[in-house]
């Protein structure tokens, strides 16, 4: 809402919002309380929804100002709210491992959108693998902080699994940032940024034909 | 502390109702209620729409002590806080509880209207309604707002007169009835009307009332405002007399229960059987898409309101998904709309009832409409 400052957001926030046009439309998968949207109204005149699964999350996002769809992302509602290339951006911060089928929610987001932003933990980050390796059980993290039997993240997966996903299927990766759990990028996570990234966002679209 | 009681309002209205069926009312009241103050620039007023059933007396107590129909959601510091607000409701056109109907008398015949009050629509309804915004002085209401049949005139509202319709609540809607929906109001109506009490409708003249027709009519309809696991909850196989008794009488609780329901409706409340069958029949004819080769999105697309839709998972009259297609629309239009699918056992009648979820939407979305009137957001669009 106009009358409200600007209000702090997270580093990854501030990163996505670098990627955005102004007075562009954007949809904002699994938007909770709806910061993000919210930034991205004031910062960059976007317009555009979240949508949000959560019953609380949904009122706090109503409080926000914002338009929100209450909606669960594994009911396959995308094709059927909106039409192809309705939206210049479609962003999902940290829900891609908690749906039941990330590669047609990929899909979904790219029919409805012209470019999708998605962040995600990684799962080959080198404490993930120390943790497996040496202590021969499943990892739990600042970014994980779930044990094996409770998490809601049920496709985690690595940086290349994810690359590797986005070629299979002819997408692109037009920007790729990576950052530990401060949402700090350094020169050693550039150089292996599968083994030393914890946090990764990534700006993909269909390749051109 | 007791609450003032609320004193209902009459308009009379003389200027000529032109009604979609093609006849004329030439002269019409319209009784309402009104909460809370018009502000300075009347910009805070919020018109309720009611359901089937319903009535003007929504909120508060009247002479009797009744709380009204929506009280739990409309009052001081409640989701339609009439501290803010200035909230209206007025009985629907065709009504019995005080508006022109059925049992008002016809001036043309100084008879009873009965069966010859004309078929009503939704858009007569909201005309209706746009004479009493008139009056009151309001060029543009703040928000819209109603559940079920009372849903669907705010949708009507906002597609017939969009510049005077800021917000649009449309809570527990669909935006036309299903063939399933009308099959069960026209076996409402074939109840009533097979009534021998009916008289062809001239019952009142007849010094009766077809009591049985219209409790049968209210038992089916009340089934459709309930939910399954909502029934086995509340009875189960219950019996009444604690053992079975193998004879037509009443065995179980929800037969006991339906009865109650149905003997209230027709004889404590004094429904009128006239009214019953013209609401359903609005109902039926409710579908703004079809003068739009069916096309609810083009249907919307004047409209400008900023739209709130709720529906209730285990409501099977108006379902979550007739609510999709409303949010659909809406979406096809890039409109500024917010949906909530809220959990609840209660069926289609939970949209009155308390719930976490729904009053929470609700409350945030009243206050971002309040939040509008007190920044001086425009308030003419």
């Amino acid at each position: 809402m106009s009358q409200k400052s600007l209000t702090p957001i997270s580093p990854e926030f501030t990163l996505i919002s670098d990627w955005i046009t102004p007075n562009s439309r954007v949809l904002d998968l699994g938007c909770g309380d709806g910061k993000l949207l919210t930034h991205l109204m004031q910062s960059k005149q976007v317009s555009g929804y979240g949508m949000e699964i959560d019953a609380q999350k949904n009122i706090a996002a109503i409080q926000a100002g914002i338009n929100v769809i209450h909606s669960n992302l594994d009911n396959h509602d995308l094709p059927h709210y909106f039409d192809a290339d309705s939206f210049d951006f479609v962003i999902m911060t940290q829900a891609l491992q908690v749906v039941k089928r990330p590669d047609e929610l990929l899909d979904d987001m790219l029919a409805i959108g012209k470019q999708s932003i998605i962040t995600f933990p990684n799962f080959g980050h080198w404490r993930m693998r120390a943790q497996l390796v040496l202590k021969g059980r499943m990892p739990e993290t600042e970014t994980l902080p779930y044990h094996w039997y409770d998490t809601p993240n049920i496709h985690l997966c690595t940086f290349n699994d994810f690359e590797d996903l986005c070629e299979s299927k002819g997408i692109e990766v037009v920007e790729r940032a990576v950052v530990n759990s401060e949402h700090r990028s350094t020169l050693g996570m550039r150089l292996l940024p599968n083994l030393l990234g914890e946090i990764a966002l990534y700006k993909v679209q269909k390749k051109r034909a | 502390m007791i609450p003032t009681p609320t004193t209902p309002q009459i308009l009379q209205v003389d200027k000529p109702l032109h009604m979609v069926s093609g006849a004329t009312l030439p002269h019409y009241e319209l009784i309402y209620e009104t909460y809370g103050e018009l502000n300075a620039d009347a910009s805070n007023a919020i018109l309720i729409c009611h359901a089937l059933s319903g009535d003007h007396h929504v909120a508060g107590v009247d002479a009797d002590g009744k709380p009204g129909w929506w009280d739990g959601y409309i009052g001081p510091g409640k989701p339609i806080d009439t501290d803010k607000f200035f909230v209206v409701c007025s009985n629907n056109l065709g009504g019995c509880r005080g508006s022109t109907g059925p049992t008002s008398i016809n001036p043309e015949t100084g008879r009873v209207y009965g069966p010859d009050f004309p078929i009503v629509t939704c858009r007569d309804w909201v005309n209706s309604q746009n004479e009493l915004r008139q009056h009151l002085g309001i060029e543009q209401w703040a928000a819209l707002v109603g559940g079920s049949m009372g849903g669907m005139q705010v949708l009507q509202w906002a597609i017939d007169y969009p510049e005077k319709v800021r917000h649009a609540v449309v809570i527990a809607a669909a935006p036309k009835l299903s063939a399933q929906n009308i099959a069960f109001n026209e076996v409402a109506r074939r109840a009533i009307m097979s009534d021998p009490d009916f008289h062809d409708g001239r019952f009142i003249e007849a010094g009766t009332t077809p009591k049985q027709g219209l409790a049968l009519a209210r038992m089916l309809g009340h089934l459709t405002y309930l939910s399954d696991d909502m029934m086995g909850n509340k009875f189960g196989r219950e019996l009444r007399e604690g053992k079975l008794q193998y004879n037509y009488e009443v065995e179980f609780q929800v037969e006991s229960y339906l009865r109650y329901q149905g003997e209230k409706f027709a004889t404590k409340q004094n429904f009128d059987a006239n009214t019953y069958l013209l609401m359903t029949k609005a109902l039926d004819y409710f579908d703004p898409a079809a003068e739009y080769d069916h096309d609810l999105s083009a249907a919307l697309a004047k409209a400008t309101a900023k739209f709130l839709v709720v529906s209730f998972t285990s409501d099977w009259r108006f379902s979550p998904q007739r609510s999709h297609e409303i949010v659909k629309a809406l979406l096809d239009n890039d409109a500024d709309v917010s949906y909530a699918e809220v959990t609840s056992e209660h069926g289609h009648d939970a949209f009155l009832l308390p719930n976490a979820h729904y009053e929470g939407v609700f409350r945030a979305y009243m206050q971002r409409v309040a939040d509008e009137l007190s920044t001086g957001s425009p308030t003419t669009l």
